[in-house]
């Protein structure tokens, strides 16, 4: 445990999880803005601006920051004041520390901590976020806020459960449940000439993960548990920089998702039939780097168009879609993957 | 005093500390704020089955009590809402005083006990051959689907049994003698 | 990590335990009980684990995680118990449960 060591990975750890995960959770508020404005044929954000300066909108997060840090700080009556301080960091805090796991590039360099139990971890720590939500509902003191955050409960631990089991295929495919053996796996040719990236060997797994994952990061089309035109949410009674970190919060876990989704089913930071094993260093690294942060990207907008072009569903829907759906086409394809991989 | 036992005071007396505030009647009288101390403990104790090795089973500590269980929990005490005067609180009585003189007491002989026993005993040294790997999933994977190979999968039974048997009991009757 | 003797775990693991029993023994409110029953679950499983890392015993890990199924299975089943209970007397209170008719 010497000082260099640890002086590396705390470097590693703002590099991931302030600059890489928050900076681009920013910009996604500038690129939901956007993208809704491209959808519905508008112009979108375009007027803040330092020293005349636009730059296409994207002075827009820096403007919005600085609302939310001047506006009041508001606390409703008999709310529980311990709990509700604590919501939103408790909602901030799990989608940076899910990073920990997620190898950005070849070799452990690329990792703040490299872990056996790499995917595992990502649940055990994603599914903290759930307090967040919950915890900010029930200290507001408010019947509405009571309900979303119920809603939310409910929402988040039914999907859990089909997330989980969605990547049950991949884990037996490739025979580790570590993201840095996971990636070195998906570097494997199929027939000598196809990369064997997780959406290749697991493609309905892939839809059922993206599907269980945008659900559990409450987003339209599951946006019960806020429910604007209902409830108004968990998060109703909240203002200023808390109501900003609830806001941020579900960008970086847009960004989580898109990581995850990256690693597990886009091969990570493999670039399609270059250094497979990922020990070329040089250049070949950085583009391998650079590979892995356009895929986030890439998925991110995915995200976006999926949340700006699909009407949402109706709560008992939301239920029905996990439970009587998800569940039993992710358990199918556990037993489809067994089938297959027992032939081979 | 090396750094491996300060952290190991440390993680101790929040695991302590946060069982404490689940049972000592001023914090635990409310059910969440009981349900959360619960959440700041078992914490700490995937901290502690951190510090023995068992790195999977402080990952599925963390995914099943603190994700699964404790979620459960602070689910149903929103959903009951219980109001102030439900909530009563704690009453002392001379039974209860008796309860706690108890538990000292067995606390006290306990780890009196297990400290006389377990007085110069060294762990294994798991750099050693045949250890390697010791608490990651392969291990314990292995050992699940092998040795306890039965248990393993009675235990599946046992969750479907509580599943069935949990709604069965919480639904609501429609219909029929309620 | 052998810098931690091993009667430290459980000297811990005994102070979960006993918390927990007392909890169970002194709590009226079943939420709190059931809570405290996991207490002393968790005290049992660093117990288990501690004494497996002394010897080095990859079969007590896998012992550990068939414990926790049954306190998950054991918690959903008590926690619907806590349900019906607060439907039949609108109250938690363990003391109160005491008619045997629904």
């Amino acid at each position: 445990m010497d000082l260099t060591f640890l002086l590396m990975t705390l470097l590693k750890i703002v590099l991931i999880c302030f600059v890489f995960a928050m900076i681009l959770g920013a910009i996604l508020t500038w690129g939901e803005r956007k993208l809704s404005a491209v959808v519905q044929d508008r112009i979108g954000p375009n007027r803040a601006s330092i020293l005349g300066v636009t730059a296409l909108g994207l002075m827009h997060p820096i403007a919005d920051m600085l609302k939310a840090f001047t506006k009041e700080d508001f606390v409703p009556a008999g709310a529980n004041r311990f709990l509700f301080a604590m919501a939103p960091m408790l909602a901030m805090v799990p989608p940076l520390v899910v990073f920990a796991v997620v190898p950005f590039g070849p070799g452990p360099d690329f990792v703040i901590a490299p872990l056996d139990t790499g995917v595992l971890f990502i649940f055990a720590i994603g599914g903290m976020g759930i307090y967040g939500a919950t915890l900010g509902g029930w200290s507001s003191n408010n019947s509405f806020a009571l309900l979303g955050s119920l809603r939310a409960a409910a929402q988040m631990i039914s999907y859990e459960v089909s997330m989980g089991l969605n990547l049950v295929g991949i884990f037996m495919i490739f025979g580790t449940v570590s993201l840095s053996n996971i990636v070195l796996g998906q570097g494997q040719l199929l027939w000598g000439w196809l990369p064997m990236w997780g959406i290749v060997v697991q493609p309905v797994a892939f839809i059922l993960f993206m599907t269980a994952s945008m659900a559990e990061n409450k987003r339209a089309p599951f946006d019960l548990p806020e429910g604007e035109s209902e409830i108004l949410g968990y998060n109703l009674e909240y203002s200023s920089m808390r109501f900003a970190l609830f806001f941020l919060s579900e960008f970086v876990e847009i960004v989580v998702i898109a990581a995850m989704a990256a690693t597990l089913f886009f091969g990570g930071w493999q670039i399609p039939w270059v250094d497979p094993q990922g020990t070329a260093g040089g250049w070949i690294t950085v583009g391998q780097v650079a590979a892995f942060v356009g895929k986030v990207v890439f998925l991110c907008w995915v995200q976006l168009i999926i949340r700006w072009t699909l009407p949402r569903f109706r709560y008992d829907q939301v239920m029905a879609l996990g439970w009587k759906y998800l569940l039993p086409l992710s358990l199918l394809n556990i037993v489809a993957t067994a089938v297959v991989l027992a032939m081979l | 005093m090396t750094a491996e036992l300060l952290i190991f005071y440390f993680m101790a007396i929040m695991a302590v500390g946060g069982a404490v505030c689940v049972v000592l009647p001023p914090f635990g009288r409310n059910p969440l704020h009981a349900a959360l101390a619960l959440l700041v403990s078992f914490f700490f104790v995937a901290g502690i089955f951190v510090m023995l090795s068992a790195h999977l089973v402080a990952v599925l500590q963390i995914l099943v009590y603190a994700g699964a269980v404790m979620v459960l929990f602070v689910f149903v005490v929103m959903l009951l809402n219980l109001k102030k005067d439900e909530l009563k609180g704690a009453r002392w009585t001379p039974w209860k005083v008796f309860g706690v003189g108890a538990g000292l007491v067995m606390f006290t002989k306990l780890a009196l006990a297990v400290v006389v026993v377990t007085e110069g005993e060294t762990p294994v040294n798991l750099a050693a051959e045949g250890f390697t790997g010791y608490g990651g999933i392969h291990d314990v994977g292995a050992a699940l689907v092998t040795t306890y190979l039965l248990p393993f999968e009675l235990t599946s039974i046992l969750l479907l049994v509580a599943i069935i048997g949990a709604v069965l009991v919480a639904r609501r009757q429609t219909g029929g003698a309620s | 990590m052998t810098g931690v003797p091993l009667s430290h775990f459980l000297v811990l693991a005994v102070a979960l335990f006993t918390i927990g029993a007392v909890g169970v023994v002194t709590r009226r409110n079943a939420l709190v009980a059931l809570m405290s029953l996991e207490l002393m679950l968790n005290g049992v499983n660093v117990a288990f684990l501690a004494f497996a890392r002394w010897r080095g015993d990859a079969l007590a890990n896998a012992a550990v995680f068939i414990v926790m199924a049954v306190a998950a299975a054991e918690v959903a089943v008590g926690l619907a118990l806590v349900i019906a209970l607060f439907r039949h007397n609108r109250s938690v209170d363990l003391d109160e449960a005491t008619r045997m008719k629904g």
